[in-house]
């Protein structure tokens, strides 16, 4: 059974262990601009929201980047950016739908999260729950990714 | 390392910003944050400096294990003589502000002189560049942080700025940080707002700028002390629960809830203000006034109270600004705007605590303040005439409309603005003003607890419950439980508590994380992150020679032993009722005491031979 | 079954990929015009800056890939196309026989029409034969006057800029990349492009191109002209459909496809910068000749031609461009729909903007430059028609705040309650 990271926003505080511990894992570098998973915060609702890649079927990125730079990993369905190919186009950036693929100055390539090997850091550091490394079924990321993906017709334009 | 090496001087006067290095024998002197802010300050500027000259300076400082995984690691202060007390102000504060300092690259921001005209300064990583701020001048720190993310196009600043409490001059307003958090006390606003700068904003995404001296000890180290405070009953369920608020009843039940501006020692509305009521179901609106809990930066307690006001409330009715969730009363806030002037409304509180977290002023010294005009308007030496409206204890209505005023400085609030020892004084009562040096109390009465008292006596910034926070031995047993009422063994415990206090300010973690956490448990993670050795011995000398630095400072400023005392109310008033009936503070017995164990002459002058210990 | 694919570009090699996993026996044969291995255009700029070889450019880097997949990779051009006998026309030989055919022909530069336009000297940047020969021909110092400045004008000006030309810029417009970018945001690219030492010349067209010793002479009228070691011809692009000519194959701009991307004649799909297909927001039938549309149109075709009706969402009109370390990226409906709303914020100096168009309480378009992270919210909500409700006015006060409407309409799991 894949698993898959899931998200509740219901118990985050805010206090972004997780993207220290994802920009640690990948840059051993506290500062969380380089994290691959991000929490925003909804001030006025009192909500913070982690977020990153759902590892979602269509791979818009992968499909999208010119030169073979995105790679399925088999084991745990993760998009991996193979930094070494990757030309720093950008196109995968604007092809995610989701927002979370991005471009790294620094680095001239795009990064974005793959799951650490199946043992994901960001899960590690959170210390009330709200990530969690859980079999794919259990998470309702299924439906998430179904319903992100889809057209938002509820009311015409007309 | 754990330190970027990076400071950044700003002379507002010339508009220049100029990189240098940070001075590394200091760092290991010193350790960063308020030991280290301190110890440029009080090398480069005149203890006799008129705070609100130019040639005061204003230092924003991080400490090294600040934008860390270590729990709490967020925190940053800021440095300053400060213009309530005319001692050195070291204001704290958590949110995120401190981490992207140092991921932008800087361990302190030395601000010098004073800009003809209103400026932010923007840090894009290590770019400096001063902005000109008129079209921020006046607005709220809320307002100022919206703007100036829109204005960059980066959700991702952060914003520490003051508002307008800052820039009218209210002597204890603060520096609010991430719509929330603030280095609040002491009157730090006031001289940002004196310097006209209006706004700190910091991005910082450099990755390369302070490595760890052992990073694989330092995340073991980090993950072990984490589960320290994940296992104790305070920092692992009280307060993530209840916030600071938990507080309140304990203290209440206890008898050391000063009330009415210290005229009573229980509050008999304290159950409607506290922690416990924050999670009660309104009847209005069938909602409670705590949405959820919030942390700072790496926090793994997450004490912060995050709440929305019943919208039907009449300080809010018509104000949409408000009906939003923002960040609530934290202990200290509850009992300044409430206990302190008898106040039991929690969504008026909750209200005139958004105010000074909007507007940018210290909660604790407002409400400290308005519970003296209170007692002055009872003994009917203020009258409405002067104030504008009646001003009884425990109007809400008053205290309300006291908080809009003085952040907007008009009317009555211009005097509320100066603060309780000014507003006693201009009077002719200043017997009446419950602060010492200058500054107001917080929430803790020095007769029901001993050794507060003598905290707050000796407090380096005056009357302050984080400069050696004795409630941890008298009422909750942390490290040992002492009697509040016996002065035995207090000067020595408050000695350890502020010399550790001054380590844990000095390190860029929060003093909360104390309630879980000794020095075995901290000093792992500052060895596996700063170069050097930083055993525990040394470490405790370290915050020593801290208290004692800023203790140099105050004494060359003009402070005497005269200033480490009480007001007479709490050294001759009998506490009225609950457990510690008939106390009065015995600071005389353990005054003489404390100075003994720092190594102070009577007149509480370090000796030669303590300085030389320090090297100070 | 027999599926022939007229062209090696991403949209080509996409759906030969995608035919082979959705139909195991199939026979696949990819009809490759160039001499070359399947390359990415698109990775021509960083060729030419230097950050990767030839090999970099592969749209699969391990060449036995196709031969593991076994797709036949076929060298030759196909001359033209017999719908009715089904068979590709290569010239000599016998033809390529199909029962399904795809046309992912691509687009190659349009040629400007003035004088002199074939002399030596005179280049575009379009291939990898184009690439080696910019490589070989500037040096520091060589005088590159390059005319246009669309956007694959602005991708390749680093690369230019990094071999030591001296380059000038001829707009014709009074805008660089204005089929991208409103007048603001083509301002600041520009101002940023002179602040690192290009020469840009708006409003300017050569008249004619003449020999001038070994180097050119660039006529401008009015008695102005450029000295030229190398003249670099960049003003956008034409489809590739001269061999359909005949074929019943209805053109329009470009191959006009239906939802499936099947052409007019029964069995004969289109995919990539050829094929003309409808707008996902306006519906209106249009070329968009992007590599995300190239590859999602291949994958989409394939699954048709393989028996899985497939139907393509229309395709999205968006793009992002990195002039000189500058990036800026555009979407959709950008410059605004009647009846619409926009807002937008400007940071001159520090070369950042964004300009929001909206819809009702939809996004439809954005302009952004120098705001780079999550820029794929913006097609999340563009293209999924997503409802703001409140955050129409929060993006309004504030559209750097794009991730956070994403967020909180687009993921219901993580939307307030
Ligand atoms: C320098 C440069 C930079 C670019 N940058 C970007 C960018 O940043 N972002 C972006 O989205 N797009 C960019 N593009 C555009 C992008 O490369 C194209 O949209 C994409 O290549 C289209 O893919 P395609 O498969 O439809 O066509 P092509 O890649 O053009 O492939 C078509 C193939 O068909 C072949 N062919 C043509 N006619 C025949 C024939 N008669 N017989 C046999 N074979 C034939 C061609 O030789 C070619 O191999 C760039 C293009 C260039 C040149
Ligand atoms: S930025 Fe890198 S990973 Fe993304 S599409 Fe371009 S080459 Fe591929
Ligand atoms: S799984 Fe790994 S890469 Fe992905 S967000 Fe978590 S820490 Fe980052
Ligand atoms: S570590 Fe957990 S609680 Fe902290 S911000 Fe991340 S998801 Fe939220």
């Amino acid at each position: 059974m894949q698993k898959s990271l899931h998200l509740d926003p219901n118990k985050c505080t805010g206090c972004l262990q997780c993207e220290m511990a994802c920009a640690w894992e990948k840059y051993e570098t506290f500062t969380i601009a380089k994290s691959r998973i991000k929490v925003f915060t909804f001030h006025h609702e009192g909500r913070f929201v982690p977020y990153t890649c759902t590892q979602c079927d269509e791979a818009w990125c992968l499909i999208a980047c010119p030169v073979d730079a995105i790679k399925l990993d088999p084991v745990t369905g993760a998009k991996i950016v193979l930094e070494p190919t990757c030309v720093g186009c950008k196109v995968c950036t604007i092809a995610c739908p989701f927002g979370t693929i991005n471009y790294v100055a620094q680095t001239g390539k795009v990064q974005k999260c793959d799951l650490c090997d199946g043992d994901p850091a960001c899960a590690k550091a959170c210390p009330t729950g709200a990530i969690t490394y859980v079999d794919a079924d259990w998470t309702g990321l299924g439906k998430m990714r179904a319903w992100a993906g889809k057209t938002d017709t509820t009311a015409a334009t007309a | 390392m754990a330190w970027t090496r990076n400071v950044l001087r700003v002379n507002l006067s010339a508009g220049t910003c100029t990189p240098e290095p940070l001075n590394m024998t200091w760092a290991q002197d010193y350790l960063g944050q308020r030991g280290l802010a301190t110890k440029y300050f009080v090398s480069e500027v005149d203890p006799k400096v008129d705070p609100f000259a130019p040639e005061n300076e204003l230092i924003f400082v991080t400490g090294p294990l600040t934008g860390t995984m270590a729990s709490t690691g967020g925190r940053y202060s800021v440095v300053t003589k400060g213009p309530l007390t005319g001692a050195i102000a070291c204001s704290n504060s958590g949110g995120y502000f401190g981490a992207e300092l140092k991921f932008a690259g800087w361990d302190m921001l030395i601000f010098e002189g004073a800009s003809p005209k209103p400026v932010y300064l923007l840090l894009i990583d290590g770019k400096a560049e001063l902005v000109d701020a008129g079209s921020l001048w006046g607005k709220t720190v809320w307002e100022t942080e919206e703007e100036i993310k829109k204005v960059h196009q980066d959700p991702q600043i952060r914003v520490a700025a003051i508002g307008r409490a800052g820039e009218i001059g209210v002597l204890y307003a603060g520096i609010v940080n991430d719509l929330h958090r603030a280095a609040g006390r002491s009157g730090v606003g006031a001289v940002m707002g004196s310097k006209n700068l209006k706004a700190v904003a910091v991005r910082g995404t450099r990755t390369d700028s302070y490595p760890l001296a052992n990073p694989k000890a330092f995340l073991a180290a980090t993950e072990a002390a984490k589960k320290v405070l994940a296992a104790n009953g305070v920092t692992g369920q009280g307060l993530p629960t209840y916030g600071t608020q938990v507080l309140m009843n304990v203290i209440n039940e206890l008898g050391a809830l000063p009330t009415r501006n210290h005229r009573d020692i229980q509050f008999e509305g304290a159950g409607d203000i506290s922690g416990e009521a924050m999670h009660r179901k309104r009847p209005t609106d069938g909602k409670a006034n705590l949405v959820t809990n919030g942390a700072c930066f790496g926090c793994t307690i997450a004490c912060g109270r995050i709440s929305r006001m019943d919208p039907g409330h009449f300080t809010v009715k018509d104000k949409p600004q408000y009906q939003g969730a923002s960040g609530g009363v934290e202990y200290e806030a509850a009992w300044a705007l409430g206990a302190a002037n008898g106040v039991n409304d929690l969504e008026a509180l909750t209200y005139a605590n958004f105010l000074c977290n909007e507007h940018g002023f210290d909660p604790i010294s407002f409400g400290a303040t308005v519970g003296a005009a209170m007692e002055l308007y009872d003994l009917g030496i203020l009258t409405k005439d002067e104030v504008g409206f009646e001003l009884p204890f425990g109007s809400t209505e008053a205290m309300v409309k006291l908080a809009e005023l003085t952040a907007r400085g008009e009317g009555f609030g211009k005097e509320i603005g100066m603060g309780s020892r000014r507003l006693c004084a201009k009077y002719g009562r200043p017997d009446l003003s419950m602060t010492v040096k200058g500054q107001e109390f917080p929430a803790y009465d020095g007769r029901g607890l001993q050794g507060m008292g003598l905290a707050y006596a000796t407090s380096n910034r005056g009357a302050c419950h984080l400069r050696g926070y004795m409630v941890s031995p008298e009422v909750l047993g942390i490290p040992v439980k002492m009697d509040p009422q016996a002065t035995e063994g207090k000067a020595a415990m408050l000695k350890a508590f502020q010399d550790l206090t001054a380590v844990v300010d000095s390190a860029g973690i929060c003093l909360f994380t104390t309630f879980a956490w000794g020095l075995a448990d901290i000093q792992p993670q500052i060895q596996a992150a700063c170069e050097g050795d930083w055993s525990p011995e040394r470490l405790l000398l370290v915050g020593e020679r801290i208290w004692n630095m800023e203790r140099e400072f105050n004494l060359a400023a003009g402070l005497t032993k005269k200033d480490d005392c009480l007001p007479p109310r709490l050294m001759k008033e009998e506490a009225k009722t609950g457990p510690q009936k008939g106390a009065v503070s015995k600071l005389d017995v353990m005054l003489p005491e404390y100075y003994e164990v720092r190594g102070w002459t009577a007149e509480g002058v370090p000796t030669a031979g303590t300085r030389a210990r320090l090297g100070v | 079954m027999r599926h022939v694919i007229i062209g090696s570009g991403p949209a080509g090699v996409i759906a030969a990929e995608t035919l082979r996993k959705a139909d195991p026996a199939a026979e696949i044969t990819v009809l490759c015009g160039e001499g070359e291995p399947p390359y990415a255009r698109m990775a021509i700029p960083y060729l030419l800056k230097g950050d990767i070889d030839e090999a970099g450019t592969f749209i699969r880097k391990d060449q036995d890939h196709y031969g593991r997949m076994r797709i036949g990779l076929v060298e030759g051009r196909a001359l033209a196309v017999d719908t009715a006998a089904r068979v590709v026309d290569l010239g000599d030989g016998p033809g390529l026989p199909w029962d399904r055919l795809l046309v992912a022909t691509g687009s190659r530069p349009s040629r400007e029409k003035i004088p002199g336009i074939d002399l030596p000297g005179v280049r575009t940047c379009w291939t990898l034969e184009d690439a080696r020969a910019l490589l070989a021909g500037i040096r520091p110092g060589t005088r590159v006057v390059q005319m246009g400045a669309g956007f694959v004008g602005c991708i390749i000006m680093e690369g230019l800029l990094a071999r030591g030309a001296d380059l000038t810029i001829l707009v014709r417009s009074g805008y660089m990349v204005r089929r991208m970018m409103n007048p603001t945001a083509s301002g600041l690219i520009r101002r940023w492009c002179e602040s690192k030492g290009v020469k840009i010349l708006t409003r300017t067209q050569p008249l004619a191109l003449s020999a001038n010793g070994g180097a050119l002479k660039v006529d401008l009228g009015e008695g102005r002209s450029l000295d030229a070691d190398l003249y670099l011809s960049v003003v956008g692009v034409d489809p590739n459909l001269e061999f359909l000519a005949g074929s019943g194959v209805e053109i329009g701009q470009g191959v006009v496809v239906d939802a499936n991307l099947q052409s007019s004649v029964p069995g004969v799909y289109a995919a990539g910068d050829v094929a003309e297909s409808p707008d996902v927001v306006t519906g209106k039938r249009q070329l968009n000749a992007i590599q995300p549309n190239a590859a999602e149109q291949g994958r989409t075709a394939a699954l048709n031609m393989a028996g899985h009706p497939t139907r393509f969402k229309g395709s999205f009109v968006f793009n992002v461009l990195t002039t000189l370390g500058l990036a800026a990226s555009s979407f959709g409906e950008w410059q605004g729909v009647p009846g619409g709303e926009s807002t937008e914020v400007l940071d001159e100096s520090r070369f950042r903007y964004l300009n929001l168009q909206f819809d009702g309480d939809r996004l439809v378009g954005a302009n952004c430059v120098g705001f780079g992270d999550h820029v794929g919210a913006f097609r999340g909500l563009i293209e999924g028609r997503r409802r703001l409700g409140a955050w129409k006015r929060r993006l309004m006060d504030d559209p750097a705040r794009v991730m956070q409407a994403y967020v909180e309409t687009a993921v219901p799991a993580c939307g307030a309650g």
